[in-house]
This record gives structure tokens, C-alpha cells and sequence, in this order.
């Protein structure tokens, strides 16, 4: 199964460039996402969310609330289930606040009514006696043992003691001798930094709708990036088991990891069991910002010592994340990214996480790299400039590849960084002139990629066309190169295979639409079930010629003998096979489910071209370039579409957004007017070039591509815009303030 | 025997080794052995570790053969977006 | 609080809806009408998602009231396609993969169609400013911005 045997193969549909098959539905305005269905005798839910960063519910009434006209239910926190399990527990506290609420935001009770406006004025009357508390919203504040405790008692068994309740997480990753290192350096630079948090920024909005009876049986309609996941939160939080709930996965508007988690789902069936009725709750965005999403907030300190002709000697980082008022594992994923681009002798990274007075993180596309990687890169890029050396060269001669100990542990196999530095290299952008206040950065980026639980069913309708269903929310195309997976493995057209997302109720389990998994796991799923279609597809025709099984081969759609012995029928076509189905033992259908893994890690380059304006410390895009090994593209459209949206997530990370707290620990830019993500006018267009080595542990030579977009764009726009502005950048976003503030002196 | 290599964090949980050699013919195996060893990894590997395998990361997997010719490295358990 | 009556003309059809004084138009289109191409992104006019045509006018419904709409002629998404006739930008944008989730594309189909009618010719500056206040978040804008200007120079030689 490995590519190897597969090295030779001439693709027929995985390469080309069809039409997605959700297309016409989503240019015509049909496509129906979370807020776009509605339900007989159906009510509408709101939430009343607390209007502080950290503080006590002594009481609720919701009297008034319930005796207004309109009004069906009333819920708050003691409507929910407490899980057992802390991951259960800590998504239903966020759903609808108990004792305490820890942010800006957080949810404290919800509403049914007949109507929006009834709901809207219902939840006004709810009244909630807070006890305010001290809050914190800043990283290192929290660390500090005097600080604000956002929750006691959650810290792991790793935290050494004596530290703030606050610190959850602490990890270590690297090998060999820093201090030998450091004293081999001709340079050494230290410095530290610090970025915002910043949103997943989806354009729609969570909204679900959801019918919950008095007998347990639910229903569930929401944009998710997992309908499984949603399930698990789900049946949790009311206390209800898993085969009871049927959520389906609307079209989804957009995620970056943002819907990796549960919100209204679980307030809204607590709202719908009360009422008898069905609920649809639609987030606004002032709730989308203060609720849900955001990524972590970062202060970390690297050091590394370089040669005077480029070799790195030695490398640190420490790393300082809060995600939020809840433990959580992002961190682990920095500490371990971060030196992944390079091989060195000796480097280690130390990470911890902080709680503080902000809203749940949420996973936000390679969750943990794109900052830790943003620091060590612009440490690089500043020894460069001080040794007089070219940053490309210096990267390609610590490169990590083949036989390098990474930075977290394993030793690289086949690994596509050099090809994609040398891709930079020899590429017109890296030797473009450049004008006054102009700058050019560059910055490697790494991620993971995952594989995962899956399970795709695969259908040979009688017609001879194909029905795949998988169980994935399509948040870029997927089903359109899942489709062209199925037809190029069984030998017929792209257009005769159609792929359908399952409900929870119609496939087995699934994991969530993310790590860049999708085109890799349910891609090698569906491979498989096409594989089992066709043994079995061929077993029905070694019937029918009364021969061996293993004497009938399957090529170009069709049925053959394997060789003269096996006689000379003529092939026999998928959709004859199929057409006669259920003479030659009944219907036909293959089916694979697996945990997949292999997914193979994926390096890029970006390169960015900046001017500053020396007046306002405004920046403009000039040109930038993305390089990537995706392994084998299924789809370049879809592909350089991951590379492009992730690179402008990354530029604005990098140039303008930010959540912004008030001493009051208010989240005080809740709105897309002054959370600012880029519009079209801020960019100039954003070239690709892909490169396709071949990933061993997908049958096409997949891996994922989605996340690693967003990681190298940090550190390429920060380090254009240093050599631009004649100062080092170490703070993001670099915002026009910011940067004056750092011209000026 | 399998020697597996733990990242620095657990290794204050596991008499402060970087390497510790277990006898294990899978994952599965190598987590129980290491259990049973160092106590002090049980909550981590509870909540779940990954496995990187001759530079193959698995995330849980139990039935992955491994033997003393194989690079062994236990890692977080990976998450994304 | 009492509704008022409302008659207009939506994608060239007369409509009549009763609606709440401060009820917008997209509130209107979607619950009332069950024209949900529009989209909320933000209901405060910063994203562009709920884009309509009033009267030859680019507008954010989400910014427009219901009963605005007395008298006026709509055009929304749902009445860009001539029955199963994509216009060029739904097919070009089909075609050169300009969307990826697709909830920002409605409002830009109706924002780039409404440009190319005043001017056939832009230049991507032009472009890209026009079609700023309409966020997208999954591509970079760099298909959207490509694909517009395929339909442009299509439409300008039909």
C-alpha cells in the first residue's frame, strides 16, 4: 500500500482540475448552512453572557423572563449535565457558566422564544447578582504566584511546584548540549516577543438547530468541522447517550479550527428538552468573538548562537501561552515545532501554559507553531543581518532533512524542506530589486499532520455510477477530491461518482475536520473501500467466466482475465458488473474503516516583500510567494487555495489583528470593524508554488496541506518589514501605532 | 528490550532518564511497561501519547509492532485545527 | 409591536411581506422570504456577506430596513443565474475554484457583478477596492480577484 508500489502510477483524475460538486449550490445561493434551515413550531434561542472578566454568580432570577409572553424556556447552567471526564466538563462549564464566570463573555443562560425580539428582550430581564473577582488577561501576569486564580487545582503533574494555579502545562523538548553549543557561537542573539491572540475569523457564524424530546431522542442540525465531536459534547452535557442524537453537518462557512468545538449545540437541545419545541440559536459576531475561537496569546524568549559563516551552534526557546480560562495542550504543539525546520546539535524548547481571564481557546489552524515558529525565525533572520549572511543560505545549510534528529524527538525520514528552500532560491521573487522602505523576509514553516479514526461506505449503484459517503465536513473542497480518489482507484469518470457527507446516525465514527487530515485519511479510506468494490467486483466476475478469482484483474473500469490462461472474455465494464448485481449475489459496496496514520509532516517557505510608511507606520504587501511540499496535489486548485487563505490569515496575524482587553478586562474590539482580518485591497495576489514529493504513507503520495500555510507568515512579514523599517519587529500584530511607536524611538 | 526516548517534562517523572528501556513487542505493551515502571507517567499517558516510530508519528494505535531496531520516541498527544 | 405591509419587486418578481419597523432587510429576505443566499457574517456591515442590489445599489442588507424596501426593485443571488444558465462570474467562479467554503460567495458575486455593470474593465486596484468591504476568509481574495476579471473580459467580448 505504500507509494513505493505505486511510484510509476500515471494519474488519470487525482491531478486534474475538476468542479466541485457542491459548487452550483453554493454560487446560486442554495447551499444551506447553519442559520439557513428552519423547523416547523420552531422557537429561537439567545444567550445572556456575562458582562465580566472574572466574577462570582451569586444568584440568577430569571422570573421576568420566563412570565413574558413568548417565552417557552429558560435554562442556566444547572440545566446541564457535570461530566466525569474534565474535557466533557470544561466544554458544557463554557457552554452555560455554574459558579463562576471566567471571561468576558462567557455564557450564563439561554432563552426560547417565539420570536428574535421576544428572545432578545427575554434575556434583558434575566437578572444575574455577580460577586465581582480580581482578573488577569496577560500571560505573564498570570504566571506571576501573586496573580489572579482563574481555576484552582487544574494544574498537570508536570507543573513543578510553588508556581501560580494558573500554570497548567509545562513540557520540554530537545537533546544535546546547549551550553557547549552557545560557547561554539561567534553570535549569540536573545530576545523576546510577544503576540496577540488572534480569531479563526469564519465568516459565518456558529448557528445550529436542534429538537430534543422528553424520551432522550435528539436531533441536531449545526456547522461543525466534526458532527461526531458535536455528538460526544452533546450527549455529555445533557446526559444522554450517543445513539439518541442524530447531528447533522450543514455546509459549513468556514472554520481554521474554530469549529472544532461545541457552543450553543448542547444550550440549545437543554432549551429545546424544556420547551417540546425545536430551537435555532445563531451566534452573533460580537458573541463569536467573545465566545468562541480565540488562539492563544504568546510571550516567549529564544536564543540561538550561529557561526560567523551560518552554522547554528545552539538553540532555546521559551515558551509562555495562555489559551484562555482553561488547561490546554497547544503549547506542547509550539514547544515541539519550533526548531522543526532546522538541525542542530543542540536545542531545546520549554513551554507552559497560563489561564487567564479569556475566552476557551480553540485549535486555530496548526495550532501552537505559527507563534513559536514566528520567534525562532526572526532570531535566524536577525543573525543573518548581523553577520552579513544570505537568510535563504542559512536555512538551506541547517536545514533539517533525511537522518536529522528533529527538535522533538524522531529522526526525519524523506522530508521536502531543502526542495522547497531551493524552490525559494531559485525562484525570480527572491532576487527582485527592492526600492526604499522596502524590505524582504522570508521564514520556513513545519506541521504535523494528522490522520486519524475514519470510516468511508462506498457504493456501486446500479447504474454503474458511484456513491461515496464519508462522515468529514467539506471545508474546502473535500468532496471533490474525495470523489476523484474514488473514480481514479476504480477506472471510471470523475462525474459518475458522487460523495455525500453522513449524519452520525448513517456511518460510523469519525474524527474531526482537522490537522489537515481529510484529503489524506478519508482519502486512503475511500482507496480502500474502492479496493474492496473491486475484489469484490471481480470475485462476481470469476463467477460468471467460472475461473479463479485471482485470474480476473481489474483495469481502466473494468474487469479483465490476468493473462491468456485465464481465457479470453471479453472485460466486463463496472456498470455491467453492476447492472447485474443482484443476480450474481446482490447489491455491491466496499468499506474501510481505520485509524489512520503516516500522514507525514510538510514544510514551506514564504517569502514577502514589504513597504512601511515612515508617517503613519502603515504596511503594504508587495509581493509574496508561497512554496510547499503537499505531497502529491489531488486537486492544485484547492491546494493553492490552503496555501493562499492561509498565508493571508497569517498577514493579518501579523499586521492587524489582535483581541484587545481594557483594564476591566473587557474584550474591547468584539466586531469586524476594529478586529480587523485583511480585505482584498490590503494585498497584492499570492503566488504558489507546490511542490509534490510524494508522501510513503498514502497509496497517491497525499499528505496534508491545509495548516502549514499559516505558520511561515508571521515571521516573513515581520522580518520584511524589520529590514524595511531599519528596526527589529518583536511584537505582533504590527500594527501602525506599534510600528511608528518602534521607528520613532 | 525497547529503548524509548521521553520527552524532557517526563523525565523528571521517570528517575530523570532520557532514554529507559522496557520490555515491549507494541505499543501497547510499551505503554503498560512504562506504566508499570515509572508510576509517574500514568496521568500522561492516560490523557494520551503519541508514538513516533522510525519518524512515523502514530497517535494511538496499540497494535504497532515495535523491537529494539526501531526508533521508538513517545510524544504529546498530537492535536490541530 | 405591529408589522407593516410591504410591496416590492425581488430578482424582477413583485413580493409582498409583512415586517416589525426595525427589522432589516437580510432579517426580511431570509425568515420572511426564505431567501437565504444573504448571509449574516457580522449584521453590522463590515463584512459584505448580506449584499444585495436596492434600486442598482450595492447594499448590506443587514444595514437596510424591511421597510425599505416599499417600492423598490431587490436583486439577490438567488436571481443572478437565469434559470439553470449560470452568469459568467457563478460559472468562472465555478471553474477557476474562486470559493472554498462559500458563505462570503453570494454577497461577492452580487458586489462583482454590480461593478462589472458600471465598469466593464477594472484593474485589479480597482477591483480589489471595490470588493473590500466583502471578506473572505479561506482564499487570500487571489482566485476571487482572477476570476472576476475572466468573467470581466468574457462578458466584454460577448
Amino acid at each position: 500500500m505504500a507509494f513505493d508500489a505505486q511510484a510509476e502510477r500515471n494519474f488519470k483524475v487525482v491531478g486534474t482540475r475538476v468542479t466541485r460538486p457542491d459548487g452550483i449550490d453554493k454560487v446560486t445561493g442554495k447551499a444551506a448552512y447553519g442559520a439557513d434551515v428552519s423547523a416547523p413550531g420552531m422557537l429561537h434561542g439567545r444567550i445572556l453572557r456575562s458582562p465580566h472578566a472574572h466574577a462570582r454568580i451569586v444568584s440568577i432570577d430569571t422570573s421576568a423572563a420566563k412570565a413574558l409572553t413568548g417565552v417557552k424556556a429558560v435554562v442556566t447552567g444547572t440545566d446541564l449535565a457535570q461530566p466525569e471526564d474534565e474535557a466533557f466538563a470544561d466544554v458544557a462549564i463554557n457552554c452555560l457558566a455554574r459558579d463562576k464566570v471566567l471571561y468576558d463573555g462567557h455564557a450564563v443562560a439561554a432563552v426560547a422564544a417565539t420570536s428574535k425580539a421576544i428572545a432578545k428582550q427575554a434575556i434583558r430581564l434575566i437578572k444575574v447578582n455577580y460577586e465581582k473577582l480580581p482578573h488577569v488577561t496577560d500571560v505573564d501576569e498570570a504566571m506571576k504566584p501573586d496573580a489572579p486564580v482563574v481555576q484552582e487545582g487544574r494544574a498537570l503533574e508536570t507543573v513543578p511546584a510553588g508556581m501560580s494555579q494558573n500554570v497548567t502545562t509545562h513540557c520540554q523538548f530537545g537533546h544535546g548540549d546547549l551550553e557547549a553549543g552557545f560557547a561554539k557561537a561567534d553570535k549569540i542573539i536573545e530576545r523576546s516577543f510577544k503576540t496577540a491572540a488572534t480569531h479563526q475569523g469564519y465568516i459565518e457564524p456558529q448557528a445550529c438547530m436542534a429538537s430534543l424530546g422528553s424520551d432522550g431522542r435528539g436531533e441536531v442540525w449545526c456547522c461543525t468541522q466534526g458532527q461526531y465531536m458535536v455528538r460526544a459534547n452533546c450527549a455529555a452535557a445533557l446526559g444522554v447517550e450517543e445513539s439518541q442524537l442524530r447531528i447533522t453537518a450543514s455546509e459549513i462557512g468556514g472554520g481554521f479550527g474554530g469549529k472544532t468545538s461545541t457552543f450553543i449545540e448542547p444550550v440549545a437541545l437543554a432549551l429545546s428538552r424544556k420547551a417540546g419545541k425545536p430551537v435555532k440559536i445563531v451566534m452573533t459576531r460580537d458573541e463569536v468573538l467573545k465566545a468562541t475561537g480565540p488562539t492563544i496569546s504568546t510571550s516567549m524568549d529564544i536564543k540561538i548562537g550561529m557561526t560567523k559563516d551560518g552554522r547554528i551552534t545552539a538553540a532555546r526557546g521559551e515558551l509562555r501561552y495562555s489559551g484562555g480560562a482553561y488547561p490546554n495542550a497547544t503549547v506542547d504543539m509550539g514547544a515541539q515545532a519550533a526548531f522543526a525546520a532546522y538541525d542542530l546539535e543542540a536545542v531545546e524548547t520549554v513551554g507552559w501554559n497560563a489561564m487567564t481571564n479569556r475566552p476557551k481557546e480553540i485549535p486555530y489552524r496548526a495550532p501552537g507553531a505559527p507563534t513559536a515558529i514566528y520567534a525562532v525565525e526572526s532570531v535566524v533572520d536577525e543573525l543573518c543581518q548581523e553577520l552579513g549572511l544570505d537568510p535563504l543560505d542559512v536555512r538551506l545549510m541547517n536545514a533539517a532533512r533525511k537522518g536529522t534528529r528533529s527538535s522533538y524527538g524522531p529522526t526525519f525520514n524523506e522530508i521536502g524542506l531543502v526542495a522547497t528552500l531551493e524552490a525559494a532560491k531559485a525562484h525570480p521573487h527572491y532576487t527582485a530589486p527592492l526600492g526604499p522602505n522596502q524590505g524582504r523576509g522570508l521564514s520556513c514553516g513545519f506541521w504535523f499532520n494528522f490522520g486519524g479514526n475514519t470510516c468511508v461506505s462506498l457504493n456501486i449503484n446500479d447504474d454503474g455510477t458511484i456513491g461515496v459517503v464519508e462522515g468529514n465536513p467539506d471545508i474546502g473542497g473535500s468532496r471533490a477530491s474525495i470523489s476523484m480518489m474514488a473514480a481514479e482507484e476504480l477506472g471510471v469518470p470523475y462525474d459518475k461518482v458522487r460523495t455525500v457527507i453522513a449524519d452520525t446516525s448513517s456511518l460510523g465514527f469519525n474524527d474531526i475536520t482537522d490537522g489537515s487530515r481529510v484529503t489524506f485519511a478519508v482519502g486512503l479510506a475511500t482507496i480502500e473501500a474502492a479496493r474492496a468494490a473491486i475484489k469484490e467486483m471481480c470475485r462476481r466476475v470469476a463467477k460468471i467466466w467460472d475461473i479463479d478469482e485471482e485470474a480476473v484483474i481489474w483495469e481502466d473500469g473494468c474487469a479483465k482475465p490476468a493473462g491468456p490462461n485465464a481465457g479470453t472474455h471479453p472485460p466486463m465494464t463496472l456498470a455491467e458488473i453492476a447492472a447485474i448485481a443482484g443476480k450474481t449475489g446482490g447489491p455491491i459496496a466496499g468499506h474501510h474503516e481505520v485509524n489512520a496514520d503516516g500522514a507525514g509532516v510538510s514544510f514551506g517557505v514564504h517569502l514577502c516583500d514589504t513597504e512601511v510608511d515612515r508617517e503613519t507606520g502603515a504596511v503594504k504587501i508587495l509581493r509574496y510567494t508561497v512554496f510547499q511540499d503537499a505531497g502529491k496535489a489531488v486537486h492544485p486548485d484547492y491546494v493553492e487555495g490552503q496555501m493562499q487563505g492561509g498565508a493571508v490569515q497569517g498577514i493579518g496575524w501579523a499586521l492587524n489583528e489582535e483581541y484587545i482587553y481594557g483594564e476591566d478586562g473587557r474584550l474591547q474590539n468584539a466586531g469586524f470593524l476594529d478586529y480587523r482580518v485583511p480585505v482584498a485591497s490590503d494585498l497584492p495576489p499570492i503566488e504558489t508554488v507546490i511542490l509534490e514529493i510524494p508522501n510513503p504513507g498514502h497509496p497517491y503520495g497525499v499528505r496534508g496541506v491545509g495548516e502549514t500555510p499559516i505558520v511561515p507568515p508571521l515571521a516573513a512579514v515581520s522580518n520584511a518589514v524589520s529590514r524595511a523599517a531599519g528596526v527589529r519587529m518583536t511584537e505582533l500584530p504590527m500594527s501602525p501605532p506599534r510600528l511608528l511607536k518602534a521607528m520613532t524611538g | 528490550m525497547v529503548r524509548v526516548k521521553l520527552w524532557g517534562s517526563l523525565r523528571a517523572l521517570a528517575d530523570g532518564e532520557e532514554w529507559v528501556e522496557v520490555e515491549a513487542s507494541n505499543f501497547k505493551e510499551l505503554l503498560d511497561a512504562l506504566a508499570e515502571k515509572y508510576p509517574g507517567l500514568k496521568p500522561q499517558i492516560k490523557r494520551g501519547v503519541s508514538l513516533a516510530l522510525d519518524g512515523v508519528i502514530y497517535r494511538e494505535a496499540w497494535f504497532t509492532k515495535i523491537g529494539p531496531e526501531n526508533e521508538v520516541i513517545l510524544m504529546p498527544y498530537m492535536v490541530g485545527g | 409591536m405591529k408589522t407593516i405591509p410591504v410591496e416590492t419587486t425581488i430578482n424582477g418578481d413583485s413580493a409582498e411581506f409583512l415586517c416589525h419597523a426595525d427589522e432589516s432587510l437580510l432579517d426580511v429576505l431570509r425568515d420572511r422570504l426564505g431567501l437565504t443566499g444573504a448571509k449574516e457574517g457580522c449584521g453590522t456591515g463590515d463584512c459584505g456577506a448580506c449584499s444585495v442590489m436596492l434600486n442598482g445599489r450595492v447594499v448590506c442588507s443587514c444595514l437596510v430596513l424591511g421597510v425599505e424596501a416599499q417600492g423598490a426593485e431587490v436583486e439577490t443571488i438567488e436571481g443572478m443565474a437565469n434559470g439553470e444558465e449560470l452568469h459568467p462570474l457563478q460559472r468562472i467562479f465555478l471553474e477557476e475554484a474562486a470559493l472554498q467554503c462559500g458563505v462570503c460567495t453570494p454577497g461577492i458575486l452580487v458586489a462583482a457583478k454590480a461593478l462589472l455593470e458600471k465598469n466593464p474593465d477594472p484593474t485589479d486596484t480597482e477591483l480589489r477596492y471595490w470588493l473590500a468591504g466583502n471578506l473572505c476568509r479561506c482564499t487570500g481574495y487571489d482566485k476571487i480577484i482572477k476570476a472576476v476579471q475572466t468573467a470581466a473580459a468574457e462578458m466584454r467580448s460577448a
